[in-house]
């Protein structure tokens, strides 16, 4: 009942299909793609706005037309896919061996793999973690629920609508409710800067008359049955509520915007080490977990600005899968990344030298006119403005990083 | 006094199922349990910390019915949770002392214990303490160990009454509000609700916080409901460490305190707070920063440690009746006849539920002068549904084979499959949070948010109606206002009919 592959991918969004493609075309022949859902492309065919593709493709594409791009080239390769299949566990046997077993409508399957990569997406955060008091009613909604529920099945969740967080998921929503006719009353934001890239700022609020409250948070969601309002309040620097700025927000929906997780659970009872940073697995610059064979890409590894990323990583993981199974790994001594001033995460965690790596990080806090410096081997890359919510990316060459003699790598975000 | 004795239990929460169940058993009655929600239930039932209580908390002085009934209850409950199939953990209770005075307290409690027939109750001294439950505070001087209490999922309880009493043949009216009681020359003789008129002679208050209401409707009245509300917070399953034991603090006068426990799904559980609310705030169930700043800081005493805050899935709030004079209210009452009180039923209520059922047949019996006659086919069991997630591998590749649905994983937190969510609608749910209660879809770290919509979906298809309309608890709570366009269709609408005034 075993079915063998050389090559297992969990997931089907863009990771996952930008890692099948690329597998096949590195000359992998046999490959299993296990999707959740009933359908490819993971959240891209519910995000009908336009941004998508510009780096991957070198066009601005929607969701749905970034995974029809994919989903062609997915046609032209003989990767059998297998939608509507959860896998719940991830073992590896003594000889380096996979076991992915799991269910699908009417049967459980198991497969067995020489390499897996894992590319599971993420989850997004609910107001229990994010401590939103008051009544439980319907119509508080995260928002890529609310974009699955408009955009998927055609169900309009409210009519008068506030945002909590100006991520740029909260920020589309926030659009994508002004262009259904839906009064948008507003953004919350808790920080004092706004969580999403400018371009989003001017495009979906600016543009819509949205109103931005920075320095603010949603503390209560009143409402015995639908939502009926929110209690918002003023913080201040040490985001603590300032007494007596309360305020009443009258909406019938709540949109929740307030972060997204890996979803590492299949990694983590495999026994893969969990980065506190990113919440994903640390890996090594093959995009290998502490599991070896067993490797990550897109919003699993790390939470990116942008699906371009995401399908950069799945075709980065496919190449060292690709590796693994054609010639085999050689044993490599690996150098640690460490967070320095300023950087809040980083991945890939270890460093081989032996290949050019690209480096994805956030900064802590915002500032301008910065840098980012590998301390030892001084490469540094501008950041005119860093802001913990825009990702920042960098490739390094080998010949860069073979000039290092420490066991570390020291990252700092320093003024220039 | 002959022919079949109509009985209308109002509220369908662990104490008017516990009765329908009891009824259902006897060729005398026909039963209609009605509730206003939309589904069973839902009220006080819902929100509490789903103890069952061994019985020495009460006082049989003071509180005569709760003393008595309470430790009877938990007798019958061992029994029923079997019959049932209801999910329970008897893994007894701890009253931790931290002190020589709250030493003294927990000798009355042994004696009051005593007193009220629990068996097995023993004072233990902190190094037993320790064993017993190794995550129980450092500081705990003593405790009061009693092994017959136990854990259950008190929703699960209300669903498999009500599910047995129908399979007895109770008529369950749901969504189905009381507006008056009509009492003919002193007798009852029927219901009004939102929906009709039902003739009864028999009316049986457990309608929770809405009792005194009800109660006045009939025109006997005399007491008040005062809601008491109570906050929790939960963990994620995988947040350590838990409690293998409930730990309770030694009780104040007002409340038996903040409990720290592990419920039967497996999630640690911390509350309740006990907040006086004002009479006209039934519905208040929301949650505070002060009291669950009180829920964190009470529980953060009782054991060595709590798992960290960001563990924390989900905080909810319950409010429990209060009654006036502090004891269940359980009586025939003679100024009106058939109407039966079963009300004020504040902790331990759903401990005290079977024995209360067990009261009520009395009162029938000597009312109306019965001598019930058991029914032939009466079916003493009921089974849960088939969870996929407490499957062995090989028990789970036999159900998808059986079933094809067993294999689609709707909720992955809670590994709950396509076909459980489709045989709780067989079984009567429609809505999302029955679907929630009877599955536990929706109920882990995401707490619905990548799930909901595809318990909704199912729902939908099931019940053939618009996805928007589904609703996560009844009228009112539809997922959606309408369809996506459902805004511009209103706006063209009345831009058409002022064009047309105009016109």
């Amino acid at each position: 009942m075993w079915e063998n592959y050389d090559l297992a991918i969990i997931g089907g969004g863009p990771a996952g299909l930008a890692s099948a493609i690329r597998a096949w075309k590195m000359g992998v022949e046999s490959i299993v793609l296990l999707e959740e859902s009933n359908f490819l492309g993971g959240v891209l065919p519910q995000c009908i706005h336009p941004g998508f593709g510009l780096h991957y493709f070198r066009e601005d594409l929607t969701g749905p037309e970034f995974a029809a791009k994919l989903l062609d080239q997915l046609k032209s390769t003989g990767v059998n896919v297998l939608s509507g299949s959860y896998a719940e566990h991830l073992e590896v046997k003594s000889g380096g061996e996979k076991e992915i077993s799991g269910y699908m409508y009417g049967r459980a399957f198991k497969v067995k793999c020489k390499a897996a990569i894992c590319a599971a997406g993420c989850r997004e955060r609910s107001r229990f973690e994010v401590n939103i008091l008051g009544d439980r009613p319907v119509g508080v909604y995260t928002a890529g629920e609310a974009q699955t529920l408009m955009d998927m099945y055609g169900v309009l969740p409210g009519s008068e609508i506030v945002v909590v967080g100006s991520g740029d998921v909260g920020l589309i929503m926030a659009r994508r409710f002004a262009l259904e006719g839906a009064d948008v009353k507003a953004v919350v934001e808790v920080m004092p800067y706004p969580g999403g890239l400018t371009r989003n700022i001017i495009q979906c609020l600016e543009d819509f008359h949205i109103p931005l409250y920075l320095s603010c948070m949603v503390t209560e969601i009143k409402g015995s049955r639908r939502v009926e309002g929110v209690k918002i309040v003023r913080v201040d620097e040490k985001l603590n509520p300032i007494h007596g700025s309360e305020n009443f927000l009258k909406c019938n929906a709540v949109i929740l915007a307030v972060g997204l997780k890996p979803r590492v659970e299949l990694l983590a009872k495999a026994g893969a080490l969990i980065d506190e940073a990113t919440g994903g697995p640390v890996v090594n610059d093959w995009l290998e977990t502490t599991i070896p064979g067993v490797f990550a890409a897109g919003n699993v590894l790390v939470i990116n600005d942008l699906v371009d990323y995401a399908a950069e990583q799945g075709e980065r993981a496919a190449e060292s899968a690709a590796k693994l199974i054609h010639e085999g790994f050689p044993t490599f001594k690996f150098k640690r990344v460490v967070l320095g001033r300023n950087v809040r995460l980083i991945v890939p965690h270890l460093i081989s030298c032996a290949q050019d790596v690209t480096f994805y990080g956030r900064v802590g806090k915002p500032e301008e006119n910065v840098q980012v410096r590998f301390e030892e081997i001084s490469r540094a890359f501008k950041l005119p403005i860093a802001r913990p919510s825009e990702m920042f990316r960098f490739k390094i060459s080998a010949d860069d990083l073979l000039k290092m003699r420490d066991e570390k790598i020291m990252v700092n975000v320093v003024k220039v | 006094m002959g022919g079949l004795i109509r009985v209308a239990i109002i509220g369908a929460g662990v104490v008017g199922a516990s009765i329908s169940r009891v009824l259902s058993m006897f060729e005398d009655f026909e039963v209609h349990l009605i509730e206003r929600e939309a589904d069973v239930g839902w009220g006080v039932s819902k929100a509490n910390t789903g103890i069952i209580h061994a019985g020495y908390d009460d006082e049989p002085d003071l509180f005569p019915l709760r003393a008595k009934l309470c430790a009877e209850g938990n007798l019958i409950w061992h029994e029923w949770v079997k019959d049932l199939d209801i999910p329970t953990r008897w893994c007894g209770s701890l009253v931790l002392a931290f002190n020589s005075e709250e030493e003294e307290i927990l000798e009355d409690l042994l004696d009051r214990g005593i007193r009220n027939g629990v068996p097995s109750l023993e004072i233990i001294d902190h190094e037993k303490l320790k064993m017993l439950e190794p995550n129980s505070s450092e500081n705990a001087t003593a405790a009061l160990w009693a092994p017959t209490a136990g854990q259950i999922s008190p929703w699960d309880a209300v669903a498999a009454l009500v599910e047995n009493s129908i399979a007895n043949g109770v008529k369950l009216h749901l969504s189905t509000e009381v507006r008056g009681i009509k009492v003919v020359e002193g007798r009852i003789s029927g219901l009004e609700t939102n929906k009709s008129f039902l003739e009864v002679d028999c009316v049986i208050n457990a309608a929770g916080l809405y009792a005194d209401k009800i109660s006045e409707m009939a025109g006997v009245g005399g007491y008040y409901i005062k809601p008491r509300k109570g906050e929790y917070l939960i963990f994620d399953k995988d947040a350590e460490p838990k409690v293998s034991r409930i730990i309770f603090p030694t009780p104040t006068p007002i409340s038996k305190g903040v409990v720290v426990t592990t419920t039967t799904d497996g999630n640690l559980m911390i509350g309740p707070s006990a907040q006086d609310l004002p009479e006209n705030l039934r519905e208040d169930k929301s949650n505070t920063y002060d009291g669950l700043k009180f829920v964190w800081e009470s529980a953060s005493n009782l054991v060595n440690k709590l798992p960290p805050r960001s563990k924390v899935i989900r905080f909810f709030a319950g409010l429990r009746p209060e009654p006036s004079g502090g004891d269940f209210i359980i009586r025939d009452c003679d100024e009106v006849f058939g109407f039966i009180e079963a009300s004020g039923m504040r902790s331990p209520g759903l401990t005290s539920a079977p024995a209360v059922a067990r009261m009520i047949l009395d009162a029938l019996k000597a009312k109306f002068d019965l001598n019930p006659k058991l029914k032939a086919g009466w079916n003493r069991y009921r089974r849960r549904i088939k969870r996929f997630s407490e499957m062995t591998f090989e028990e789970r590749i036999k159900a998808v084979n059986e079933n094809p649905g067993y294999g689609r994983i709707i909720c992955v937190d809670e590994l709950v499959t396509e076909a459980e969510i489709v045989e709780a609608i067989r079984r009567g749910a429609t809505t999302i949070d029955s679907i929630k209660f009877r599955t536990r879809a929706c109920m882990g770290t995401c707490q619905g948010s990548s799930c909901m919509y595809k318990v909704a979906v199912i729902l939908a298809r099931e019940l053939n109606v618009p996805l928007w309309s589904v609703s996560l608890k009844g009228p009112g709570t539809e997922i959606g206002i309408g369809d996506v366009k459902a805004l511009f269709k209103e706006f063209k609408e009345k831009n058409k009919l002022e064009g047309e005034s105009q016109g």
